[in-house]
């Protein structure tokens, strides 16, 4: 416990560059970016698979593989090969990560959604598209939440890792304490960080109550 | 440095075996133990916990939730706190790698149980199953394929997983990546992501094919 209040106790870790605040808000910036490009890439695309039934097979296998990555490895193999000036290499690891949790779920979601329904839908007139925005969209959106809550989570703790090729954010708290064995620095950074992807996690339980129709939840 | 090659085999062969702490091979050696142990010992603290959870209803609620705190918690941050108390040890990783085990497992093991068929377990009791021979000859067998999914997650995110530790001087394989970083070497961080996804693959491999093993009766079923 002396650790945090050493830590967080300290005035001088709450202004100047390398505060608590600015880097609070330059891991919410990254991680914000990557999970965002993710989103944009991986939502439709599941929700196309699903819809259509093509290609499914190739994202089941190509996520599992993914969760195979070692996170650590693709991070500094891509910032070596593409130079650390800026931070775009950075982030192309961290959404390679955050894709397949979401194009997964997308897809199963989507998928999985009652056949019965899907005929109702068709029979009443709908079209492809209606069918897929307007009946299996809110149907299978509790699993497209899970996926981007793993996303989220996932990309929150990669780029605590990211620290070590010289990106900023929380995890220089823990990377820096690491290096000039400042332990009091390595437990703030740590609980800072679990803070983060608990205030994640609640933010998306309370999403999925906002946008989950009852109907939707009540069947579950 | 442009000229440098994505793969260097001299090094490989140099650096595969050469008796020292930093060989590939020991560290090849050093991560399947440090990725294997905490699913075993997961797997053997998850059985007793989801059975606990599945007779006793009001456990699942409250162990769900724990788990799927430690679950969002980054592996980082977890070997950064026990570091802490268990010093440069192997079991600064093997126990946070445990939780996360345990986070993937007990589900699993609670699901799995949850898809015995009640005709199945009716059954049972009609010939005469006490409890116990129920839950280890019926139960548990029927319940493998999902308690083996989760085992599949949980063996390939451990492996994955182990890397991170180097971060903290204890990663096996991951320890390449270090190397690879501050020499500005590819070779080793090449290395490293090779025989890290090998390894997951084989991993899994081995236990579709002990799927396999333990349900003859799925193959028979598909068969007729």
């Amino acid at each position: 416990m002396n650790f945090l209040f050493g830590f967080f106790g300290d005035a001088s870790r709450w202004s100047g560059p390398d505060g608590i605040p600015v880097r609070l808000l330059e891991h919410l910036e990254f991680s914000a970016a990557a999970f965002l490009i993710a989103a944009l890439v991986a939502v439709p695309l599941g929700m196309l698979i699903g819809h259509t039934g093509r290609g499914a097979l190739l994202v089941v296998v190509a996520a599992n593989a993914a969760r195979a990555l070692p996170t650590l490895g693709l991070l500094v193999l891509v910032v070596l090969l593409a130079g650390v000036g800026t931070v775009l290499p950075v982030l192309i690891p961290l959404v390679v990560l955050a894709i397949p949790p979401i194009l997964v779920n997308t897809y199963e979601g989507v998928r999985g959604v009652d056949a019965d329904l899907r005929d109702a839908a068709y029979g009443m007139g709908l079209r492809g598209r209606q069918v897929l925005f307007r009946t299996l969209t809110p149907v299978a959106l509790p699993l497209i939440l899970l996926g981007l809550r793993l996303a989220a989570i996932q990309v929150v703790s990669t780029a605590t890792v990211a620290a070590f090729v010289g990106l900023g954010g929380l995890g220089r708290f823990i990377i820096d304490g690491l290096a000039t064995k400042t332990y009091e620095s390595v437990i703030g950074g740590a609980v800072l960080v679990a803070g983060l992807a608990l205030a994640v996690q609640f933010a998306f339980v309370l999403l999925d109550r906002v946008v989950v129709s009852p109907g939707v939840r009540q069947v579950r | 440095m442009s000229q440098e090659p994505l793969v260097r085999w001299d090094w490989i062969a140099r650096n595969w075996a050469n008796g020292g702490p930093t060989a590939i091979s020991a560290l090849l050696e050093n991560h399947i133990v440090m990725a294997f142990l905490p699913v075993l010992f997961g797997l053997v603290v998850a059985l007793p916990l989801g059975l606990a959870c599945v007779r006793w209803r009001w456990l699942y609620q409250p162990t769900a939730a724990v788990m799927n705190v430690t679950y969002s918690l980054p592996s980082l941050v977890l070997f950064s706190i026990f570091l802490s108390v268990t010093g440069l040890t192997r079991s600064t990783v093997v126990i946070p790698l445990t939780f996360f085990a345990l986070a993937v497992l007990v589900p699993a093991v609670v699901d799995g149980l949850a898809s015995v068929p009640d005709p199945v377990r009716q059954s049972a009791v009609a010939m005469g199953f006490r409890p116990v021979r129920r839950l280890l000859r019926v139960e548990l067998p029927v319940a493998v394929p999902v308690v083996l999914a989760g085992l599949r997650v949980a063996t390939v995110s451990s492996i994955s997983l182990v890397s991170v530790g180097a971060l903290i001087g204890q990663g096996g394989l991951g320890n390449l990546f270090i190397d690879g970083w501050q020499r500005q070497f590819y070779t080793p961080i090449v290395v490293g992501i090779a025989l890290i996804v090998l390894l997951a693959v084989l991993a899994d491999g081995l236990l579709v094919l002990a799927q396999r093993l333990l349900t003859p009766w799925s193959r028979a079923r598909r068969a007729a």
